[in-house]
């Protein structure tokens, strides 16, 4: 233990804490930009220095580490002084058009100029004036805006160990970008959306459809259906200024009618369609000796990393089609031959705390209805933004279901929007189909929780099955390498890109709070003991959709609606 | 004085291994070879040597450090990127003795307990570069590199790297990074280099010139190289003289002659009427009084610092606007950009001076760039960025009228 004086209190922590951490002990907290708990320092901004008596320099408040004795000032005018002008200087290279940025209700630049009491930017001279990087379907970046902390490098490269995205030139030159600034949209990049998390700015932000999806709904030609994604009962409430966690299912489906939607479904269908799909998949690999372990498809954030890194695995990934990409292709088929509507007439739109379905309905493969199958897809908050400017007062909204045909679903469903919900989903559904009794422990806690990698093993009819389940793509590396060197002990495995799962997408409420990606899970898990049913197979719109129309599991319309194949792509 | 440094300097065939074996080459190396490892690192510390590379610290103690830390392997490396402007002193040696430098770092090596070497040489530096890559492959077909060294049990080499133009990469940790094959940018200290240098492992960073007096220390003894010069930072320096004298060069001259000494009796005098120095190249301070002694505490108790030696003159024809100027467009470009202070406190403070330059500046910028200059040294990350607003502050404070003369009226 290490004894320190912080603006002359004495505080006592363990040795290697950094002063910032130490400082929080004593309850302040050090400006700062380009520190973020969850990735490793690097001290770029300069703005969390402080004084130690008998340095000749301010101290990087985020690195250095205290020692035995020392003396540290935080708000001392030399400390203020310096932090003031380095916003200042931030500031006079920024691109403020505040008003009209995505940011300006969650952008830490601007939160810090007021904080630190910058009034005047006394610095005048030339802005930047970069292209922006729209080659990406999901993510654009304006290096107009970047401030150069590093967040999304590190976020990309430490914690997603993609590393698409580095810094590029030197001095006053110096940006983030790709590789021979290709732009995202050319090299391995994920889609997963964590940079837009870990963005202070407003550099990083979503390639909108709001303004499709408005044109949509103004068409009277067109029939609007709609699917949200499982996790947006748990973050929709969020970003509209509900406690974190509020289940708002049934506001959801009431504003989604409001904004004039047609029809209003839920993915949470087309995750139970999944699992009877997958988990009958599984079956038959482990009956017919097929390729083990068998690993999930619904995060197209993995798929395009796994296609990237791991193309050797294809033969072990699942063949199934992601819910939004299941659901696109029945609401073109299935539901316009129920409905008795022109596909053509109809627009389907998807609601994703997700960037990566944006690239992943662009695929051309995604297109089995005859259509694509998806046309839009808007992020958690994008839809939020739309109910605000139709000027829905959400809280307020009565709670409506969605419509039963695609709309009904089990907990199984609810639960894939954490890591863990689908291995969980889907393993009370195979045991299901291998011993034709229920799995009565339905709760399966091992696979729950935000540890990186999770494991367990469930005794199915005396096989003991094993599992894993990783979420964040440097967690997967660990489990995928293992299966590369033939090592590996599992049969089915569940890879969710972003770290959290879906909980933590890169279309949710911003930020890279992992205890708030967890508490969206918890609410989670609360809708699925609640719901009348909890196993995908009892969801009688499935049992319907089987009978009326696709009649089996891997059946042949499953296999041209359903199923898909993954490419191999390059890697510069 | 007896030449220590260049005394090889002028003599025919001087970069060839059999040249510096007349002279009495190696002979240092055979003697340090005898003694324990730490009594090497005592002679050094007697000796008083602090480093030559701009930051001026005991090398000595250095040594010392990267010795006792627990890590192993260790390094030693030896810097000679020489990318601040006005500094050409250490090219002289890699280019005349490449052996007075080898030795010194195969003792450097044995000292700190490392059995590898590197030297970090300018990448611009063709013909440095190919000298010293013949010096080693000498040294090794004579066994003073590889395994065994004179019998000693001793195995050490040497490994060249060769840079990409970038200034900051002189920086210690930089040039570390480089060396890994990252992007050249300084790294935060603690931890410092001979604690976690070259992938994490101790490492001594020396400076060409530093390292050349370890031969002379070793034959001598550290007491004898201490009288020499200035008591305070004693020994043989290489200035590098430039800017407005008839007889720019480099002068090696034991520390702490004048700076009067210096340009008049070796630089042959001003060019014009004398006006100001920076006794440490762009990073220093200007001095206006030329009878500063130059070593390093007798500068910087003028307010400035000797650096790496290079002394610039500028005489009373010249803008004191275009000097600082000058300057600030080499650290905005030559910043690696990592620190937002740096970066846009650089490019800012050059946007005003080419203002000032064009008679466009305004009065309240001239405090505003005394205070950007505080907030740089009180913040930056490393030298680059702590010292780039020196010579301009200073052109400042000595000659604030002639930015008043400039301000837009
Ligand atoms: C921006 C910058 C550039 C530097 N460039 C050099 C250089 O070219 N050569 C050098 O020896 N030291 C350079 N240094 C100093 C090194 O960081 C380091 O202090 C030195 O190599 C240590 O060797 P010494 O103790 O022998 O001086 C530079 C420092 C800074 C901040
Ligand atoms: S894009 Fe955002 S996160 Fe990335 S360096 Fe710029 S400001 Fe930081
Ligand atoms: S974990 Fe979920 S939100 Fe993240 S990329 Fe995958 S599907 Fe999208
Ligand atoms: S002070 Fe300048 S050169 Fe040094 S690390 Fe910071 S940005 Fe790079």
């Amino acid at each position: 233990m290490v004894t320190l004086t912080i603006n002359g209190k004495q505080v006592t922590v363990l040795e290697g804490t950094s002063i910032m951490n130490a400082a929080k002990q004593v309850h302040i907290n050090i400006p700062h930009l380009c520190y973020l708990e969850g990735l490793e320092p690097e001290y770029h901004c300069r703005v969390c220095g402080v004084e130690i008596e008998g340095e000749p320099r301010l101290a990087p408040s985020c690195v250095r580490q205290v020692s035995e004795g020392m003396k540290v000032q935080t708000n001392s005018a030399r400390v203020r002084r310096a932090r003031r002008m380095i916003v200042e200087l931030l500031l006079a290279d920024h691109y403020t058009d505040c008003p009209t940025c995505e940011r300006n209700q969650t952008c830490e630049l601007l939160k810090l100029a007021f904080e630190l009491g910058v009034k005047e930017i006394r610095f005048e001279g030339e802005k930047p004036h970069y292209e922006l990087d729209e080659t990406s379907p999901a993510i654009i970046r304006d290096p107009n805006k970047c401030v150069l902390c590093g967040r999304c490098v590190r976020v990309c490269h430490d914690v997603q160990t993609v590393s698409v995205i580095g810094f590029v030139n030197r001095g006053l030159e110096t940006m983030v970008s790709t590789f021979m600034e290709n732009g995202l949209g050319n090299v391995e990049c994920t889609n997963c959306g964590q940079c837009i998390h870990v963005c202070p700015v407003g550099a990083i932000k979503e390639k909108s459809a709001v303004d499709e999806v408005w044109a949509a709904l103004a068409d009277l030609e067109k029939h609007v259906v709609v699917q949200e994604a499982p996790v947006m009962r748990a973050s929709l409430g969020e970003e509209l200024g509900l406690p974190a966690g509020t289940l708002v299912a049934g506001k959801m489906h009431a504003a989604l009618r409001r904004l004039g939607f047609d029809t209003v479904f839920e993915t949470n269908f087309s995750a139970d369609l999944t699992i009877m799909e997958e988990a009958s998949e599984l079956v038959k690999r482990v009956k017919e000796g097929g390729v083990l372990p068998q690993i999930t498809s619904c995060c197209p954030g993995w798929i395009t990393f796994m296609e990237h890194f791991y193309p050797d695995l294809i033969p072990n990934v699942s063949t199934c089609k992601s819910p939004q990409q299941m659901f696109g292709a029945l609401s073109k088929t299935y539901y316009a031959e129920k409905a008795g509507i022109d596909p053509a007439r109809i627009v389907s739109v998807s609601i994703m705390p997700c960037t990566a379905k944006k690239f992943e309905t662009q695929r051309p493969e995604m297109a089995d209805s005859g259509f694509q199958d998806v046309d839009y897809v808007l992020t958690t908050r994008e839809l939020a933004r739309m109910i605000k400017e139709a000027g829905i007062d959400f809280a307020s909204l009565p709670d409506e279901p969605a419509e039963e045909l695609m709309g009904l679903y089990s907990g199984a469903a609810t639960i894939f929007g954490i890591t863990g919900g689908v291995m969980e989903a889907a393993l009370r559904t195979a045991y299901k189909l291998v011993t034709g009794k229920e799995l009565e422990k339905i709760d399966i806690e091992p696979v729950r929780g935000l540890d990186g990698i999770k494991t367990a093993t469930l005794n199915v009819d005396g096989l003991e099955v094993e599992v894993a389940v990783a979420h964040g793509l440097g967690n997967a590396r660990k489990v995928l390498d293992e299966v590369r060197a033939g090592k590996s002990p599992y049969h089915f495995i569940e890879i969710m890109a972003c770290p959290g799962g879906c909980a933590g997408g890169g279309g949710q409420p911003i930020g890279f709070d992992m205890a708030l990606r967890g508490i969206r899970g918890q609410t989670l898990y609360a809708e699925d003991r609640q719901l009348p049913y909890r196993r995908s197979h009892d969801n009688p719109s499935i049992k319907k959709v089987y009978e009326d129309y696709l009649k089996e599991p891997l059946g042949e319309k499953s296999h041209h609606l359903l199923h898909t194949k993954y490419t191999k792509r390059e890697v510069v | 004085m007896e030449k220590i440094l260049t005394k090889n300097v002028g003599k025919p065939n001087s970069q060839d291994i059999e040249v510096y074996l007349g002279g009495g080459g190696y002979k240092a190396l055979e003697k340090a070879l005898g003694m324990k490892p730490k009594d090497v690192i005592a002679e050094v510390k007697k000796s008083k040597l602090v480093g030559r590379g701009g930051a001026a610290f005991p090398t000595g103690l250095k040594w010392e450090f990267t010795r006792r830390e627990s890590a192993e392997p260790k390094f030693i490396a030896c810097n000679a990127d020489e990318g601040e402007p006005g500094t050409f002193k250490d090219r002289v040696i890699l280019l005349n003795d490449p052996h007075l430098l080898l030795e010194a770092l195969i003792i450097g090596g044995y000292a700190i307990g490392a059995s590898k070497g590197f030297i970090y040489i300018r990448g611009e530096y063709y013909r440095e570069i190919e000298t010293v890559e013949k010096a080693v492959e000498q040294a090794r077909t004579k066994g003073y590199l590889g395994d065994n060294i004179l019998g000693s049990g001793f195995s050490f080499d040497v490994q060249l790297y060769k840079g990409a133009g970038a200034y900051v990469c002189g920086e210690e940790t930089a040039l570390l990074e480089s060396m890994e094959g990252n992007r050249g940018c300084p790294d935060c200290r603690p931890p410092f280099p001979a604690e976690s240098g070259f992938l994490g492992k101790p490492t001594a960073v020396n400076n060409v010139e530093t390292l050349c007096n370890i031969p002379a220390i070793m034959i001598n003894g550290g007491e004898w190289y201490s009288r020499i010069g200035s008591p305070d930072s004693p020994g043989p320096k290489l200035y590098c003289l430039s800017g407005h004298v008839n007889k720019p060069g480099v002068y090696e001259l034991p520390m702490g002659i004048t700076l009067r000494e210096l340009i008049e009796n070796h630089g042959e005098g001003v060019k014009g009427e004398f006006k100001a120095a920076l006794p440490g190249g762009v990073s220093s301070c200007l001095l206006a009084n030329l009878d500063v002694k130059l070593d390093y505490k007798s500068v910087a108790r003028a307010g400035s610092m000797l650096g790496s030696g290079a002394v610039i003159v500028i005489n009373e024809d010249t803008s004191i606007i275009d000097v600082a100027k000058n300057t600030m467009e080499f650290f905005a470009r030559e910043s690696c950009g990592k620190c937002s202070v740096c970066r846009e406190g650089t490019r800012r403070a050059r946007e005003i001076l080419t203002r000032f330059a064009n008679g466009g500046g305004k009065a309240k910028e001239l405090d505003l760039m005394l205070e950007l200059g505080e907030v740089m040294y009180d913040t930056a990350c490393c030298g680059l960025g702590q010292a780039a607003m020196n010579t301009t502050a200073s052109a400042i404070r000595l000659f604030r009228e002639e930015f008043e003369q400039k301000v837009r009226k």
